[in-house]
Formats: C-alpha cells, structure tokens, sequence
C-alpha cells in the first residue's frame, strides 16, 4: 500500500500557506476529509435531500434509507450487538452529556464516579453535573510517573465499589492507550457502569464492541475523516433503554397528549429533532474509505509514523516529552524547553506547521504534569514522513530564533 | 479599572516611552518573517516585566492562551499602560499595541483601526478572533481603559 498517493484524496492538504506547504499536523483536534465524504454530503444535498422517517414521498424515502444504512454501517464497524445500540450524537461531548445527565435517576447522593485523571473536560465536566444534581462523589484515577493510569490505585477505589467509570481510550493530549478491556473487566465484576471516550482511538485502532464489552462508547466523526457534527454514542441495548432523553421532541415521542406523553423506542428515543443528515452520510463515506484501506498497514504505517516524531524530537534536544510512549496512538505532546507553547506554535505557523498549542482541554493533565500547556503534533492516515521532517525542520528554526 | 487594587507607580506608567517612528521600521522593512518576529521580540523587552505582586488577577486579560496582565492610568488627560505576559511573541505584540497607544489621548486611541495597524507592520492576521493570542482581547481592553476613565 502506498500511503504517499492517498494524500491526493485530500482536497484540503494540497494548499500552502505563504511560501511553505501546509504540514497539517493537528489531525487529533480534527482530521481533513477524503473527496468521497465530501462528494457523498455534496450528492445527497443535490439528489436526495428530505427529511428522514416523516414524509410519504420518494425523496424521503431515499433520505431515510441512505440514513439508516449507515446505522447498521456503524453497527458492523464497531460490532455492536444490535442497530438499536447506535445512537447519532452531534459529536462526543453531545454524548458523554447524554449519558451523564441521562443516569441521573440511577445514582444516588454517596455513589462513587471514578474518573481518568488524563480525561479530556468533555469527560470530566458531564460527571460534574450529574454529581451535583444527584450528590454522587467523583474520584479521578491517579496517574503513575510515566503518565498512565496507576492500576494498582484503580484497584484499590474499585474496593469502593464505584457506580461509573469514566475513562478514554487513547488520551487526546499525550496519545497514551489506556487498558480499557482489562479495566472494564475489572469495573464490570464490581457492579460499576463503563464509559469509553473513543473520540482519538476510533480512526487508529479497531474498536469491537464484543471484545471491550463496555456500556458506553463514544466517537466523534470528525476524527475519523468524516465531517463535524455527528458523533455515535454506542449503548449496550439494556443500558441504554434506562437512560432518561436528554433532549425531547420530535422523532423521539411516541404520543403526545397534554395529559401525557410516551417516548419512542430506541434508538429514536434519544435522537431528539431533525438529525444531521448529511452529516451521518458523509459518516457513512468516513467509514467506507478507513475500510477501503488494509488495518494492518494502517496500523504499521503511523505507528512507523508517530516513532520517527517522537525519535527526531528527542534527537533535536531542547525538548520535553511528556508521555511519550512505543505504544501510544496518534499524537505526541511536548515543549522547547524554556519557553512558552504558545511562542512555539506562533512560530510554527509562520512557516505552514499546523499544531496545537495549549492546554487541550485537559486542565487536570496539566496540573498533574506541572504545565500551563504544551504543545500538540497528531498525526493521520495522511500524514508522511516528509510532514515529519518539515515540521522538525520549523521546530529547529523557532529554536535558533528563540535562542 | 484596578480601583483600590495594588497598581504600579505613577512614574513606572510615564516612564514606558514606546516611540513609533523608532520601533515601527524594524516591522516594515523586515525581510521576511523570521527578522519580524525576532524584532517582535526584541520590543517585548522594552516592557519592564511586572512585579509577582502585581501579576494579580484582577489585572488579567480574559481570552488569551498565555497570561497576560494590563495596567492603565490617565494622567492629565493622556493614557499610559503597563503590561506584561509569560510568553514573548504575545509580550511583543502587545508592545506594539502599547506603542500605539502610549501617552496618546483619548480620542486618539479610539480612532486608531488596529486591525489596519497590524496589517502595515506585516502582522495581519495576529488581530484575528479566532486566535488564542489574546491579542484581541488585549487591544479591547486597551481601547476600553481609555474610553472608561474618561467618563469617570
């Protein structure tokens, strides 16, 4: 497989900025889409555009086919159980929120949330809410030296017996894997309920919802090539009919009265208004063009990526590396040592080097590790050896120029 | 803004002197944008750092990814400014937005198109709302100091 030649299914990576070609190397924050997803969104607006399920009429019905097709899409992908089991979300926050505040008459003042300390806010603030509405308490996993989660600690608060556990799957500031299959286990024999924030690991790893045998797991379709505003909130069929609707009218009622109203069944029970149509189809080209592609190869191919990034940065000197392991996915997080990120990615910027510089949306992360921020390099299907180079290139001369 | 809080003194204020005809070359005759942003930095300097005292947060500018502290005194009708932050690029800008401003009146400050002011010094785009830089924010706030005390 030659991956150099599938950058030209990228509209979007061909442009330069100034005098230097754009090294687009924020794919963590949201990945640039292939012309089919963008071609698939273009024809359905121009051919098929209805809204779903409602109206009696050919557009519709072509509108509604192509949308729930990409239901069992998803279903197949992650190998989910049931069709019923995917909910479209309008991304991962949308559904960390859904399921947060939807267990709300589950918990109970005293119950135990236990969260991952490396967390991104969107899984950190829902549980937040739903402790001060139901006075449940929320413990953060602590992390070990090397950025992981600490497993004997986690052991030790699941003698707790925890109501939830919260975690993501490959952490969006340092790009480091959580065991999610060996935690999930061990929270599942305990009784507690388990989330996986999905959202970095969706477009890198094989996610099988049989082989986590996870509660919740959640995506967002703008990570993995397909476009903004749709998000999978996958639920096991049973936990997901007990959560009460975030959002209510529309396609989720099933009778309305003003003595009463009954909701649907799933999954239109907690798809609330008109979806993002377009949005799930082009989810559906997201889909086939990671599946038009060996995983195998993919795999090989920015793993090979992401250590020749996180070996040219060490070899630079100057730099820390925070997390930076042969087994993390997708991004590496580090600092010109002495200075401040922000000065870093101004400067990369000038010369067409597109990362992310701040505290990404992990405050705690970088209150564990000591920092006001770091910067970010993440990386894609797309992404080459000669991005890598360039970008390490750019740092050398924001180096001299800092100097 | 800053009533009743620590401030710096009067003569730190007047003693900031930023003179435009002096500083403003060195961005509109760089060459290319490494000679900017070295000259960027270079002016950032010129900002005497803020006191641990004063890096208080009731002088803090919200909207910016480094954190950045501003001080503003009217004296006889001309606006002076202090102002510092933790990373230097945004310490240079700001510099350059203090240039523009310092010991200026009133209504010359409110006048003043920033926007246009950055696009001649080879900086568009560093005044932009969609940029952490907070230099936005900054220039707001600089903006706003000025016209507030005078209504006061």
């Amino acid at each position: 497989m030659e991956f150099s030649q599938l950058r030209s299914q990228f509209p979007a990576l061909t442009q330069s900025l100034g005098d230097y070609p754009l090294v687009y190397l924020d794919t963590a924050a949201t990945s640039q889409k292939p012309q089919g997803v963008i071609d698939a969104m273009s024809r359905y607006y121009q051919a098929d555009n209805a809204n779903v399920h409602r109206a009696a009429h050919q557009l519709s019905a072509r509108a509604t086919s192509q949308y729930e097709a990409v239901r069992d899409k998803v279903k197949a992908f992650i190998n989910a159980d049931r069709r019923e089991e995917i909910i479209f979300t309008h991304g991962t926050t949308e559904g960390i929120n859904l399921v947060a505040l939807g267990l709300a008459s589950q918990l109970k003042a005293g119950d135990l949330i236990l969260l991952d300390s490396a967390a991104h806010h969107a899984n950190i603030v829902p549980w937040q809410m739903l402790a001060k509405q139901t006075g449940a308490e929320i413990v953060p996993i602590p992390l070990t030296d090397e950025a992981r989660l600490d497993q004997d600690a986690y052991r030790q608060l699941l003698a707790r017996k925890p109501s939830v556990v919260a975690l993501c799957h490959v952490s969006n500031v340092l790009g480091t894997v959580n065991p999610v299959k060996e935690m999930i286990a061990q929270a599942k024999a305990v009784g507690a309920l388990t989330l996986i924030d999905g959202a970095q690991a969706i477009a890198h790893l094989e996610v099988d919802m049989q082989a986590l045998d996870c509660d919740f797991y959640l995506f967002s379709g703008h990570k993995m090539y397909g476009p903004t505003g749709i998000g999978i909130l996958y639920g096991r069929y049973e936990a997901l009919d007990k959560l009460d609707p975030l959002l209510t009218g529309g396609e989720m009622i099933k009778q309305v009265s003003f003595e009463g109203t009954t909701f649907n069944i799933l999954p239109n029970r907690l798809e609330a208004g008109t979806p993002p149509i377009a949005e799930v189809i082009g989810l559906g080209a997201a889909i086939d063009f990671i599946q038009s592609l060996p995983r195998e190869a993919v795999r090989a191919h920015e793993q090979a990526l992401l250590k020749r990034l996180q070996a040219k940065l060490k070899q630079l000197g100057g730099i820390s590396l925070y997390g930076a392991h042969d087994d993390n996915v997708g991004a590496v997080a580090f600092n010109l040592s002495g200075e401040h990120h922000q000065d870093v990615g101004i400067l990369l910027d000038q010369q067409g080097i597109a990362v992310r510089c701040g505290h990404h949306c992990a405050m705690p992360l970088m209150q564990t590790l000591g920092l006001a921020g770091c910067c970010r390099a993440s990386l894609g299907v797309y992404s080459t050896d000669e991005d890598i180079d360039r970008f390490i290139q750019a740092l050398k001369s924001v180096k001299e120029l800092l100097l | 803004m800053n009533d009743n809080k620590l401030s710096p003194s009067t003569e730190a204020f007047t003693g900031l002197t930023l003179d435009p005809q002096e500083i403003l070359p060195s961005f509109t005759q760089a060459a290319n944008w490494q000679e900017r942003y070295r000259a960027l930095m270079l002016l950032g300097k010129r900002l005497p750092p803020l006191a641990e005292a004063l890096r208080q947060e009731s002088a803090q500018v919200r909207g910016c990814e480094s954190n950045a502290w501003l001080y503003h005194r009217e004296i006889d009708g001309r606006h002076y400014y202090l102002a510092d932050s933790d990373a230097r690029i945004v310490k240079g800008l700001i510099a350059l937005l203090l240039t523009a401003v310092q010991g200026q009146d009133k209504k010359t400050i409110a006048a003043l198109d920033l926007h246009e002011y950055f696009d001649r010094l080879g900086l568009s785009g560093q005044l932009s709302p969609s940029r952490t830089n907070g230099v936005l924010a900054l220039a707001e706030a600089i903006k706003a100091a000025a016209v507030e005390s005078s209504k006061r």
